[in-house]
């Protein structure tokens, strides 16, 4: 349980309440006054009690870190891990030696980890956390990459004539195609197939 | 890499303490064989596999790491 309301004669003892059933301490806790105790007009509306939204802290940061520092203790690999959380995206840059591996083939030892401590943490969390993980700008050399990949790939469909369908990728990857080549007029693109060997497929558009 | 696998799923599952991993090591590749408790058979393997597959990816480039082969088991 992460969050509880609760009601009390004062705000205080709303609190305390919630406290008690969370099992957890002041420090711990993020509070929110819902409603107070008030008169009402005319003893109309009159409301004895006050209501409070107590919401456990979490730490995503430090738990994200952690999770990850142990993975790749356990591999043998040295990385210094920087976290970041801003809005609902949890930002994790690792350096180090050894980030190769961590990487692995088209980024698939990379999208597993940020995949297991976005699991993590959203176990923990309410809302969803989107979790970002990365090491020696990897994803923004790969967008690159891939933006230029889409380039050039419209090109030959448009002097070919003949559609082209791409390798599986995931949804992040496949979004950077597409948007790349919106603005096209000369072809058009889609998705394909079941995850996860979904691929864009880039066709040409028939004049009509 | 019998502790790695560990550590990768106590965090994944709701009873960690029921995370057994057995190794069994080969010449040149590596058994583990993973038992956790039987409501979080789901936590480890996820939609279609998805976090088995991203456990054994991880698990393959620590093993890379050592020229070893390594085969994920996960026992019910």
């Amino acid at each position: 349980m992460k969050k509880v309301v609760t009601k009390g004669r004062t705000v205080e003892e709303a609190i305390s309440l919630a406290l008690k059933e969370l099992d957890t301490s002041r420090e711990n806790v993020e509070t929110k006054v819902l409603e107070l105790p008030s008169g009402g007009i005319m003893g109309l509306f009159r409301n004895r009690y006050a209501k409070v939204e107590v919401i456990i802290n979490t730490d995503l940061c430090k738990i994200a870190k952690t999770y990850l520092n142990n993975i790749v203790s356990a591999m043998g690999i040295e990385a210094n891990i920087e976290t970041s959380l801003d809005e609902n995206v949890l930002s994790i840059v690792m350096t180090g030696q050894d980030m190769g591996i961590l990487i692995g083939r088209r980024g698939q030892t990379l999208d597993s980890l940020q995949y297991l401590t976005s699991l993590v943490i959203n176990k923990l969390t309410e809302q969803y956390v989107r979790v970002v993980l990365d090491t020696e700008n990897y994803r923004k050399k790969r967008e690159l990459t891939l933006k230029d990949l889409a380039e050039k790939l419209a090109h030959r469909v448009i002097s070919t004539k003949k559609k082209i369908e791409l390798e599986p990728m995931n949804p992040y990857e496949r979004r950077i195609i597409h948007a790349t080549l919106q603005k096209n007029n000369k072809i058009y693109t889609f998705s394909q197939g079941e995850e996860p060997f979904r691929k864009v497929v880039i066709d040409i558009k028939k004049t009509s | 890499m019998k502790n790695l696998v560990e550590v990768l799923v106590k965090s994944l599952v709701e009873n960690p303490d029921a995370v057994v991993v057995n190794e069994v090591t080969a010449e040149q590749s590596i058994t583990l064989e993973l038992r956790v408790a039987a409501d979080d058979m789901g936590k480890v393997i996820g939609k279609q596999g998805r976090i088995a597959k991203a456990i054994r990816t991880v698990i393959k480039a620590a093993a890379a790491k050592e020229n070893k082969r390594v085969i994920l088991e996960i026992i019910q």
